[in-house]
């Protein structure tokens, strides 16, 4: 199972991040862990100042704003 | 093009008069909203296409160490040619501050990025034209310098929250941007509609707040009022700007229908700079990572260098 986090303060670019994995999973038909990290502490370990950030199985696969669907996508293959 | 829309869609459409208030207003509104939109589109696709953008993990890395002038050259410029998420302040804070550069050269940062962009730099030019858009460009880079050089004067550090020392920055393992031309495409097209999505409403409100200014205030009223002579305009439109909140974008066309009006530029440039980069919400948000004398000087600071641009360029013009 793919394990997503969402790195950011709580925005609203982070909720609808957070939303559009949830949602592409769901079309995929894959079952995924989803978690929204907020403590800054954690988002700065990962090496992420711009948020929304999101981690993909430990690897930072995007920073610094609301992924494109396409990319999204991407991320529920293999 | 733009005119001839406006023209159309409020006195031939609408039936309004061109001497009435309602329709040099709804012209000016038509006009706008179609002129800003085309470009914000355009200009936002291309810059996506040629990923001019700085990442600001990588300017850190960059910036680490360097001496002063340096890392205020780089900051400020980074804040100025990316546009970020305001929820987005806090991690560069902390990011910044963990990386050892000093808290003045921070500062430097949160004052060009709310203020400066490249988006709205080019709307500028096409609204305003290329003269006061430089204007208004030399004047945020000149604030973004010298007002984190005097926040630096006060010794900020003791006003940062002490979790924020604490924090130790991983390093990322970022994956390879796709720079094919599909890729390119693609990141272009996801920047467009992240941008306008999340900027449309500043700029529908501001091109209605300048439409109605535009039709509704009588033009004798503003030069009498506001042509540059009291030196009270200047402090009192950085004053106004504060409660106020729009984006960069969003205020560019109320700039447009004060100057059109007759409204000296230093304080139409300072209301604007007022507006885009004094804003409770923004200042809010940096409670997180500075306790509140920090926040009261940042604001101070900000007010009287605006008031300082706005006077001088009231004096040149």
């Amino acid at each position: 199972m793919k394990t997503f986090k969402v790195l950011g303060g709580g925005c609203r670019n982070c909720e609808v991040t957070a939303d559009l994995i949830a949602q592409a999973a769901k079309d995929a038909g894959i079952e995924i862990q989803l978690e929204k990290v907020t403590d800054m502490a954690e988002i700065l370990g990962y090496g992420v100042m711009s948020t929304p950030g999101v981690v993909l199985d430990g690897k930072v696969v995007h920073a610094g704003g609301i992924p494109g669907p396409d990319r999204v996508r991407d991320w529920m293959r293999g | 093009m733009f005119e001839r829309l406006g023209d159309l869609t409020a006195f031939h459409l609408l039936r309004l008069s061109p001497d009435s208030h309602l329709g040099s207003a709804v012209q000016f509104f038509v006009m706008d909203v179609a002129k800003i939109f085309l470009l914000l589109v355009a200009v936002i696709y291309v810059m996506g296409l040629l990923r001019a953008m700085l990442s600001p993990e990588r300017v850190r890395a960059f910036v680490r160490g360097r001496p002063d002038w340096q890392a205020r050259g780089m900051a400020v410029t980074l804040g100025a040619v990316t546009p970020f998420c305001s929820c987005s302040s806090v991690p560069l804070f902390i990011g910044f501050v963990e990386a050892g550069i000093p808290l003045g050269v921070t500062f430097s940062f949160l004052i060009a990025s709310p203020m400066i962009n490249e988006v709205a730099a080019v709307i500028l030019v096409g609204i305003l034209g290329w003269k006061l858009a430089a204007l208004y460009v030399a004047a945020g880079l000149l604030v973004a310098w010298f007002g984190g050089i005097a926040m630096q004067a006060f010794r900020p550090e003791r006003w940062v929250e002490d979790y924020v020392w604490k924090i130790r920055m991983g390093e990322a393992a970022m994956a390879e941007p796709d720079t094919s031309l599909l890729g390119r495409h693609r990141y272009a097209v996801g920047e467009v509609r992240e941008i306008v999505g999340r900027i449309w409403r500043w700029v529908l409100i501001g091109i209605a707040v300048g439409a109605l200014f535009h039709g509704f205030v009588p033009a004798g009223w503003v030069t009498e009022h506001l042509g540059g002579d009291d030196w009270f305009t200047v402090p009192a439109g950085v004053l106004l700007g504060i409660p106020l909140y729009s984006n960069a974008t969003g205020i560019i066309p109320v700039a447009e229908a004060m100057l059109t009006k007759g409204v000296a530029v230093g304080t139409t440039l300072a209301l604007m700079m007022s507006v885009a980069a004094l804003s409770l919400p923004e200042m809010l948000i940096l409670r997180k990572v500075i306790r509140w004398p920090a926040l009261a000087l940042f604001a101070g600071v900000l007010a009287i260098a605006f008031t300082l641009v706005g006077w001088g360029f009231n004096l040149i013009a």
